[in-house]
């Protein structure tokens, strides 16, 4: 059976269509959920795109952490489901609270698009066993929010944990506490991160590279060993 | 105040209106009332006012843009021409692309942000109302001097509207340019184009016929933002003393934007419209009049049924409110209902506001009260024409002598040196990524090349790799020399751009920003640039589809530069063979394309060197410019080219400095036979590229080359870690580097 993975358009979800694309690319079956739909299709895992729901107004990810599709998600979610936000994805999952701490604007305040390197922290979550830790790849970044913050807690325990999964190198862009691009839960299926492993899945388009294309190879991979 | 009935204005012919203070002349408004037989009454007088405005009647230009659709090249790739919302042509496997060019000037002086935000969401609209789905965007933009503070007022705000709006709308931002000159302080260009893509079946026209068939306005509520955009804003001078005009600017919701386009194509999809339009310059006023003149005539509209965002609006605001992110269809009544359930499921308000009628008169009322009844097409297409006098200015010729020729040069290699790092540094010639990097260029997936290659390329077909590419140029200092020309060298630098990507030039569009009309130099420029133009199109194969144009772009008695902006868009077979302009490997081969003469008229060397700007600007031959088209897209097409750059502002130096960064290797340069290391590396002669061919196939293609009879010489090779230029001088990639990376944000971060 091949492996169903899920992508949900929210109002001003940008990214969809290159998520499915991503997913198509690796090898599973993309599947487009709808926000007003509790419904997940009998899909194995989920990716939350990015782009601008709800125009990230009143805060980024804060009305979308609201919409139906994410009762559901939710609760799939902390039973196991794997998950991977992207972006504004990331900050649903924030917002949600599937993932601790939140994204404040970019420190520079501008929005910044740019080819980004980053260096994987964790290669066992449910979304990184395909690359190796320590790993470097280069994915586009292009955000106006992608500060990662949280109390100084929360980030030592992120850390001792090993929950900080990608870090910035070459220049921190945005500003972000301890370089954190993205994170994971304890269990590892959840993780979410700013830049945008989907713009990086064929040689042409992007950056030029295929880097981000293990985030989607290595779920398929788990989800056909599971 | 009462209402301005039909019934009323028939019966009270004296009563005083304000058509002067809504921009109309005195013989217009007379027009207007021979038209109805009658004064016109409130509601009719401001739709009028609006559509005879210089930006929707284009009643200056006319006379001149007529030539566009008289010199018509032969093309088979027009599907649909000048005079819609926007123009269309064929692109193969069953492809139409659609594309436009516009300008949103006069706001983004005045409010930066929002001006250029709705700049971009009004292009969008009307790509979309074609049938399209929008692919990318680009933004040709001009300010004042880079160092002016009031540069650094508007510049941020322009890039952050741009930005924020296109960015929240998932439009990648591929192209497009940012120039300086002191000539646009206070009138900043900010023109944004925009390409969509559609099946051939799919195309929309703006037309309302069919009697019975109902009129939906959807998308956002009707504001007070705007009102009077166009006719106060965009078709008058700026006073450096006026009262303020931000209420004429309108504001804009790119969220409501992204929901409208989603809506409207699963609307498109469903086959659901006859006829369609956006709702830009003119509102409401436009809308109507335009689909029921462009239909069978006649519309009837219950103009209270307009969902408003401010009740207190009256009648003749609501006709004249810009507010954004609205559009209007004409349905059947048998679709109302799915077209009110797809709007329903995209969160976006639509009203059913009228219907299209049997008769030949717009008709609108107001809670039951008739406030207009006009023949549509005397609002939407027959306004006034003006043959406005012209006449070469009487300082041409004193500017055309004074040749930039007799400038001092640099003697040695070490003054060329000085002045190759003082012009890859300077604001014109310096990279712009500060800026581009405020774009989103990846969204949608499909982005090919952007910013700041030659031209911007994306895939429209991931099964077949079919692409589009479009490249914007314009070069106002050439054309304040000599209009004509300096239109024909923006459209070659931009059939050039394109076909240094490996596409194929196919049709353009334009911006055409110049001073006011009513000044007989700026109409004689105009007059020249437009000639020349549409001259060049006809002999380069390429028609005008569509475009803007953009007067009044003065303060006081002082016009912009001429500034015609001209978007070529071209089609790639498979865009794999795209050619980027990086030099990426060590060992290719650097050939330069063309014929290089001791042009400097209008240089960015004598801006840069000498602050000069006089003599001639570089010749043009179109012939040629063709001729090297097509090696440049056959040299990428069989894998003869690795790396290609158009040579234009800055010359040689710029480009080969451009592609070294940009694939982080060096080269060494030789200086050929027949030319000095000044005109070599600074010239602009136009008609030229440099292109990276691999050893292997050096043969082939200097053989393709001297068989078609393109003169080519050999260069140089990439190599090292320096720009090297033999006997001359080298300076290290680092030192380029910073030099051109550091200008833009020391200057306005």
């Amino acid at each position: 059976m091949t492996t169903r993975i899920g992508v949900v358009t929210f109002p001003g979800t940008l990214d969809d269509q290159d998520a499915l694309r991503a997913v198509r690319i690796a090898g599973a079956e993309p599947v487009s959920l709808w926000h007003r739909d509790k419904d997940l299709h009998q899909v194995d895992a989920v990716v939350l795109a990015g782009g601008f729901s709800y125009g990230d107004y009143l805060r980024a990810g804060a009305i979308s952490r609201f919409s139906p599709v994410m009762e559901t998600l939710i609760e799939q979610a902390k039973a196991g489901m794997p998950v991977l936000g992207i972006c504004n994805g990331f900050q649903i999952l924030t917002e949600a609270h599937l993932l601790p701490g939140a994204m404040l604007r970019n420190n520079h305040l501008h929005f910044i698009c740019r080819d980004q390197t980053l260096r994987v922290e964790n290669a066992e979550t449910a979304w990184t066993s395909d690359y190796s830790a320590g790993q470097e790849i280069s994915v586009p970044l292009k955000n106006m929010d992608g500060r990662y913050t949280a109390d100084e807690r929360t980030l030592d325990e992120l850390e001792a944990e090993g929950r900080v999964a990608f870090r910035y190198l070459d220049g921190n862009p945005n500003g972000s506490l301890r370089d954190i691009a993205g994170i994971t839960n304890a269990a590892g299926n959840i993780v979410g991160l700013m830049p945008h492993p989907e713009h990086a899945v064929e040689p042409l388009i992007g950056t030029g590279r295929t880097d981000g294309l293990g985030f989607f190879t290595s779920i398929i991979k788990k989800l056909v060993n599971a | 105040m009462s209402l301005d009935t039909v019934k009323h204005a028939a019966e009270t012919p004296d009563a005083a209106q304000p058509w002067k203070e809504l921009g109309l002349k005195e013989d217009e408004y007379a027009r207007i009332r021979e038209i109805l037989g009658r004064r016109p009454t409130g509601a009719e007088l401001a739709m009028y006012s609006v559509m005879w405005s210089e930006h929707c009647s284009y009643k200056s230009s006319k006379v001149h843009l007529k030539q566009f659709g008289e010199k018509v090249p032969q093309n088979d790739a027009m599907l649909v021409g000048i005079g819609e919302n926007a123009g269309v042509v064929d692109v193969g496997q069953g492809y139409a692309v659609t594309f436009k060019v516009e300008s949103h000037n006069h706001p983004s002086y005045i409010e930066p942000y929002q001006g250029a935000a709705t700049g971009i969401g009004g292009i969008v609209r009307d790509i979309l109302a074609m049938g399209a789905r929008p692919v990318a965007v680009v933004d040709p933009l001009r300010f004042g001097a880079a160092d002016h503070p009031d540069t650094k007022r508007v510049l941020p705000g322009v890039v952050a509207g741009i930005g924020g709006y296109g960015n929240c709308l998932g439009l990648p931002n591929i192209g497009g340019e940012v120039v300086f000159d002191s000539c646009y302080q206070g009138n900043p260009l900010v023109n944004a184009g925009c390409i969509g893509v559609m099946k051939h079946e799919d195309i929309h026209l703006a037309q309302a016929s069919g009697p019975g068939n109902k009129v939906i306005l959807y998308g956002a509520r009707t504001g007070g933002d705007g009102i009077g955009g166009v006719s106060v804003l965009a078709s008058e001078t700026f006073e450096s003393t006026g009262p303020a005009k931000r209420p004429a600017v309108q504001v804009g919701d790119p969220f409501q934007e992204k929901l409208l386009i989603e809506c409207t194509l699963e609307i498109f999809k469903e086959k659901l419209v006859a006829g369609i339009q956006d709702l830009g310059g003119a509102g409401l006023s436009c809308a109507t009049s335009e689909l029921a003149s462009a239909g069978s005539g006649g519309m009837r509209v219950e103009l209270d049924t307009v969902p408003l965002r401010d009740s207190s609006l009256s009648p003749e605001e609501i006709l004249m409110s810009e507010s954004q992110e609205r559009m209007c269809a004409i349905v059947e009544p048998q679709h109302v209902d799915r077209f009110l359930e797809i709007c329903e499921k995209w969160d976006v308000i639509a009203t059913v506001i009228g219907e299209v009628t049997e008769g030949s008169q717009l008709e609108i009322f107001w809670h039951g009260e008739q406030i207009v009844d006009v023949p549509p097409r005397s609002v939407a297409h027959d306004g006034p024409v003006y043959h406005r006098p012209f006449a070469r200015p009487s300082w041409q010729d004193a500017l055309q002598a004074d040749d930039a020729g007799k400038l001092p040069r640099p003697q040695n290699g070490a003054e060329l040196k000085d002045q190759v790092l003082k012009l890859v540094a300077s604001p014109n010639q310096a990279s712009k990524s500060w800026i581009t990097d405020q774009y989103d260029r990846f969204v949608q997936g499909n982005t090919v090349l952007a910013m700041p290659e030659d031209a911007g390329m994306v895939r429209i077909d991931a099964d077949s790799n079919l692409g589009v590419a479009m490249a914007t140029d314009g070069n106002g200092r050439y054309a304040k020399l000599d209009p004509y020309t300096g239109a024909q060298l923006a459209l070659a630098e931009s059939y050039r751009n394109v076909a240094a990507s490996g596409a194929k030039p196919l049709a353009i569009s334009d911006c055409l920003n110049f001073g006011s009309p009513e000044d007989p130099d700026v109409m004689w420029q105009f007059a020249e640039a437009t000639r020349g133009l549409a001259d060049g199109c006809l002999e380069l194969g390429t028609p005008v589809t569509g475009g803007n144009v953009s007067l009044y772009n003065q303060t006081g008695e002082t016009a912009i530069h001429p500034t015609p902006v001209v978007a070529v868009l071209g089609v790639i077979d498979d865009v794999n063979r795209r050619t980027p302009v990086a030099f990426a490997e060590e060992g290719q081969l650097l050939y330069l394309l063309g014929d290089t003469a001791e042009e400097f008229g209008g240089s960015a060397w004598s801006e840069v060197v000498h602050q000069h700007l006089g003599g001639l600007p570089p010749r043009v031959d179109l012939g040629r410019e063709k001729l090297l088209a097509e090696i440049l897209i056959s040299g990428s097409r069989d894998g003869m080219i690795d790396a290609a750059h158009d040579l234009s502002d800055g010359g040689l130096i710029q480009a080969v400095t451009e592609s070294c960064l940009r694939g982080g290797k060096g080269a060494r340069l030789v200086v050929p036979d027949g030319l000095d290391a000044f005109t070599f590396l600074f010239s602009e002669s136009a008609g030229r590229a440099v292109v990276a061919v691999p050893r292997s196939e050096e043969l082939r293609f200097t053989d393709m080359c001297g068989a078609r009879g393109l003169p080519v010489a050999r260069i140089g090779v990439v190599d090292g870690e320096e720009i090297e230029i033999q006997g001359e001088f080298s300076i290290p990639l680092s030192e380029l580097r910073t030099a051109h990376e550091a200008t833009i944000p020391a200057l306005l971060a």
